[in-house]
């Protein structure tokens, strides 16, 4: 059996791991409440961008319709967008979107398809680059500034420039869906071509008989509002991806500290157990000595 | 006192103001205009620039980045890509 003092270092350096969890863990509780307020702040933005977007298309369809909505009638090259974080110490999160991406990805090559990819967080290039590699289109990192709008308009960019150049024909998008406090779901969402979300339609507003013109043209405002509909998803899937990344770490953190905490007690208790038996070998000992006499 | 409508001028990081207004001057792509209440529906791109919004007798000034607007009788949605407010002196 360990000794008293090498017990009593285990004892001091798992309280020490603890302080570290119980340190990150109050840091990711800051941290989540302000993720999850910009992740809720940015809600209203992209909902609104869809109603519009759904106004629109329903008056622009056939042949004029702009690529990023019609799509190129094709579905043969696809693009996978993995959003995840740049950290880990976060238990499954990011894991678990990464492997509902690679999912994803295994099923499209068996299909045939042609396959690319591109990440944003480190965790996500990480889980993926070993089995994928060659397919790599581009990793972007998240840096330690929260998500903006500058963040993810070069990605959309560079999403935009491959599709029009014919390069890809579907764009889908992997994150973790910020569903509450203890619960993120792996969620992929269809980027290009644009889906219009049937319940947005519903929510169109009374005109009072009128007709909404336009300026310039429908095709125009849908052409400029689209890429920015890229821009403004990617922000969303990012921001919740944020948002539920310190949420999970927050948990993964809480769990630590009580197992230290399990641990240290366990500890203790063994180390007592063998003080006192020590103690008492000590004085059996002394005593079998006095008889002796 | 004149009817009154719901505009929102909304960011892609927040929403910088709801609620409800008099009159709206926005910069758009081929013109300047103004929203009173039971504007016909309009939708525009907009260019960057300043939007007054006049609540009774207050005036607030943003500057936006570019932009879309979404008016109809009753509401008008500023999507913006960027907007701070202006301090007024």
């Amino acid at each position: 059996m360990a000794s008293v003092k090498e017990m009593r270092t285990r004892i001091a350096s798992v309280k020490s791991t603890q302080k570290i969890t119980k340190a990150l863990q109050m840091v990711a509780a800051a941290k989540l409440r302000r993720a999850q307020a910009q992740a809720e702040a940015a809600r209203p933005y992209a909902r609104r961008m869809a109603s519009v977007i759904a106004n629109l298309a329903k008056s622009v369809s056939g042949p004029s319709a702009p690529l990023l909505l019609a799509g190129t009638g094709k579905d043969q090259r696809h693009l996978i967008v993995v959003a995840a974080s740049d950290r880990g110490l976060a238990g499954g999160i990011n894991s678990n979107v990464v492997r509902a991406a690679r999912e994803r990805i295994a099923s499209l090559i068996a299909q045939g398809k042609d396959v690319r990819i591109l990440t944003i967080g480190r965790k996500a290039r990480d889980g993926l680059r070993r089995q994928f590699a060659s397919r790599f289109v581009e990793n972007y990192e998240l840096g330690l500034k929260s998500p903006n709008f500058e963040l993810v308009q070069p990605i959309a960019q560079q999403i935009i420039d491959l599709y029009l150049a014919g390069e890809i024909d579907v764009v889908t998008l992997f994150y973790s869906r910020f569903k509450s406090v203890i619960s993120q779901v792996p969620t992929s969402k269809q980027l290009i071509p644009a889906v219009v979300d049937a319940a947005d339609e519903g929510a169109s507003p009374d005109l009072k008989g009128g007709v909404y013109s336009y300026e310039p043209g429908e095709e125009e405002i849908l052409k400029t509002l689209l890429p920015r509909n890229i821009a403004i998803q990617l922000l969303a899937a990012v921001l919740e991806n944020q948002a539920g990344f310190f949420a999970a770490q927050m948990a993964a953190m809480d769990s630590a500290t009580r197992n230290a905490g399990d641990l240290i007690n366990a500890l203790t208790i063994q180390m007592n157990r063998t003080r006192q038996a020590q103690i008492t070998k000590e004085l059996i000992e002394i005593i079998s000595g006095a008889e002796a006499l | 006192m004149a009817p009154k409508f719901h505009f929102s001028l909304v960011a892609p990081e927040r929403e910088l103001f709801a609620g409800e207004v008099d009159q709206v001057d926005a910069p758009g792509a081929e013109g300047d205009f103004g929203v009173l209440a039971g504007h016909e529906p309009f939708m525009t791109t907009l260019r960057s620039g300043e939007v007054i919004v006049r609540t009774g007798g207050q005036r607030r000034v943003f500057a936006i980045q570019g932009g879309f607007a979404d008016v109809t009788p009753e509401s008008f949605t500023l999507l913006a890509e960027g907007a701070t407010e202006a301090v007024v002196r």
